[in-house]
């Protein structure tokens, strides 16, 4: 008898544990031999653990388990209280495209005998059998852009960095997923951490850099435990070192832990903090492409960018930049998060609207009360009313509609939420993570949680200079946690003026 | 100032072989420090300093950048609530409101008796199944005020 089980942050936050112990001790109970895989997640947090059976008509899924519901596992499936039926029948399955996340929570993550069975290094050998410049074309014709938020094309910045002349390049894989909604990059690692390494190698290939990093925050000891155990399979089975799969192209990796800041996300604070030192941002130029890590030629990539490579190669250029809409090419994985009914992760062509996110797929609100607001792309994206909830998922469409997408983390609020609340909270963060190198950053957003105390106390005269004070530190912050702080703050402004009204709780 | 480790010189020279000739080693050894101590010992900033051949300064500005790098010990358990917005939209707030209370201490405090510290973070990865903790280093998801009076009463026996 063959179980899933996952073992994704998620599921293991949710008890996952002790439903594996559980499933173990009611088959030795039973004296049924039972071969425990723990995968990754399949993405549908509110249905974890959730629990798959192998049957000959398919995986069968139950969820959410509780230990009540583990002796079940072994008598008659149909009648099972959790039963949910074939796990790629399930509605939350079949409307998705899942290309970056095709293997998560279908495989075994650290077996690389499944990883091949499911089409991997399918993408390693087809990028082994072409030139390094017919690699970054391929890259550049699949339209992909930095998932991370930024969204410049990813294949531009790996011919900056192949038209580089340097004695050392590197790859540098940014998996400081530091914004609050977002966990695309933590379900990668943890559910197919060999797709990552792949893609890392296939850009190292692509530019001749034969050295690695992953940049992986402190908050993640999962993905930590797993990508570390995957880099040493990976390198006994000869897939990294000195001859990768025997063609004598050297690359190898190592997994870095970052240490709790937040701007260590931003591309320079990273690499200072990779160089041993203060992760303060740097100014750019010069662009890490020409000088980056140790000052060499610096591919640095967000997690799914990465991990999105092999498909492109597995399944061509063409047939992925086939998704989407617009310059928004391919697949996104949107993580529906906060206060919804479903929430987990969704990978699909761009284009959705908020609409469909929110009220199809998640189903509304948990609480069950209206939604008042949503923030897309993380503590530095803007929060957007019910009206604006036809606008279709892209980067280009969001930033007329003076938001983003960032790392395609949706939070979901009901009407409970303050928004001058969140405003300041905004400006707050911002203030603890500053990196202090610029004074925009450092001092205004200090003044704007003082500006929004006094909109609070019923100064009117507060609003122009908080206006002000966002188109200054807009205009003037050297990175995106300066520079985009005042999204949330001014779309909380703009959109949900009646939040900050003089004198609201003198008038209540 | 707690007293300084005993075996603070020779764990250092181990630290210090295990990450000779990395790139960029800092992060890695204080983070090897802090495993062996539970905090950065003041001591050790003159010995890593010399050994990278930097100035002590730097040494101090590295660990003052990062939350994560503690220049004391904390308690027996550390219990990490999230604050960040996916888990404000559940009732974060509330919930760590309730733990100041029970607990009898603010953010980056140790009770009395040095059972419990408790910490913010921005952010576990647990959004979809929020609001999020940490206890110890282990994950756990929907904490309302009775999961988190249940945690507590684990950490506090």
């Amino acid at each position: 008898m063959k179980i899933y089980l996952p073992r994704d942050a998620a599921a293991r936050a949710l008890d996952a544990d002790a439903i594996a112990a559980a499933i173990l001790s009611e088959a030795t109970r039973r004296g049924v031999a039972v071969d425990l895989v723990r995968n990754g997640s399949r993405g549908m947090v509110w249905l974890e653990p959730l629990a798959e059976v192998v049957t000959a008509s398919g995986r069968i899924a139950f969820g959410p388990m509780t230990l009540a519901d583990v002796p079940g596992l072994f008598g008659d499936l149909a009648q099972h209280p959790k039963a949910l039926g074939l796990t790629d029948d399930l509605p939350w399955m079949k409307a998705q495209t899942r290309l970056t996340f095709a293997r998560v929570g279908v495989i075994d993550p650290l077996s690389l005998d499944d990883y091949r069975a499911h089409g991997g290094l399918t993408g390693l050998r087809k990028a082994m059998s072409m030139t390094p410049a017919a690699v970054v074309e391929e890259v550049i014709a699949s339209g992909l852009r930095g998932r991370g938020g930024a969204g410049f094309p990813t294949g531009i910045k790996w011919k900056t960095v192949a038209g580089a002349a340097a004695d050392r390049k590197y790859i540098v894989c940014n998996a400081d997923e530091g914004d609050s909604g977002t966990f695309a990059d933590r379900m990668l690692m943890e559910g197919d951490p060999f797709t990552l390494i792949e893609g890392m190698i296939i850009a190292g290939l692509a530019v001749s850099a034969t050295k690695g990093f992953v940049y992986l925050r402190s908050e993640y000891p999962d993905a930590i435990e797993v990508m570390t155990q995957a880099v040493h399979i990976a390198r006994a089975a000869g897939i990294l070192g000195p001859s990768v799969l025997g063609s004598g192209i050297t690359f190898d990796m190592e997994i870095r832990t970052g240490a709790g800041a937040y701007v260590c996300g931003e591309e320079t604070s990273l690499l200072n903090s990779l160089e041993g030192k203060r992760g303060v941002v740097r100014a750019k130029p010069p662009l890490p492409a020409l000088q980056g890590f140790l000052g060499k030629p610096t591919v640095v990539n967000n997690v799914i960018s990465l991990a999105t490579i092999p498909a492109i190669f597995e399944m061509g250029a063409a047939f992925y930049k086939g998704f989407g809409l617009g310059r928004s090419l391919g697949t996104i994985p949107l993580q529906i998060a906060g206060n919804v009914a479903r929430g987990g992760l969704f990978e699909c062509a761009f284009g959705l609207t908020l609409h469909q996110i929110i009220d199809d797929i998640a189903g509304g609100t948990a609480t069950g009360r209206p939604v008042k607001a949503v923030q897309v792309g993380g503590p530095l994206g803007a929060y957007f009313p019910r009206s604006k909830f036809d606008l279709p998922f892209g980067y280009e469409e969001y930033a007329s509609a003076d938001g983003l997408i960032g790392h395609a983390g949706v939070v979901v609020f009901d009407d409970s939420v303050d928004m001058l609340k969140q405003a300041r909270f905004a400006m707050e963060f911002c203030a603890i993570e500053s990196c202090g190198k610029c004074t925009p950053c450092r001092i205004g957003a200090v003044r704007g949680a003082e500006t929004i105390d006094r909109i609070a106390r019923g100064d009117v005269a507060a609003i122009p200079l908080l206006t002000d004070l966002c188109q200054t530190m807009k205009a003037g912050s050297l990175c995106a946690l300066g520079g985009f702080t005042p999204y949330p703050v001014m779309s909380a402004l703009t959109h949900f003026p009646d939040d900050f009204a003089p004198m609201r709780e003198a008038a209540e | 100032m707690p007293p300084v480790p005993a075996d603070l010189a020779s764990r250092m020279t181990e630290i210090l072989a295990d990450h000779r000739g990395m790139e960029g080693s800092l992060l890695p050894i204080l983070h090897a420090v802090q495993g062996a101590w539970g905090y950065v010992p003041q001591e050790v900033v003159p010995i890593i300093a010399l050994d990278l051949n930097i100035s002590r300064a730097e040494v101090h500005g590295v660990i003052s950048f990062y939350h994560d790098f503690r220049e004391e010990p904390a308690g027996r358990h550390v219990v990490k609530l999230c604050r960040a917005e996916a888990c404000q939209a559940m009732g974060a707030d509330r919930v760590a409101s309730h733990a100041r209370q029970a607990l009898g201490i603010d953010w980056h405090e140790t009770t009395a008796d040095g059972a419990v510290t408790l910490e913010p973070v921005f952010c576990l990865g647990l959004c979809a199944c929020a609001p999020a903790a940490m206890v110890d280093g282990r994950v756990v998801g929907r904490v309302d005020e009775a999961r988190l009076d249940a945690l507590l009463a684990t950490v506090q026996a």
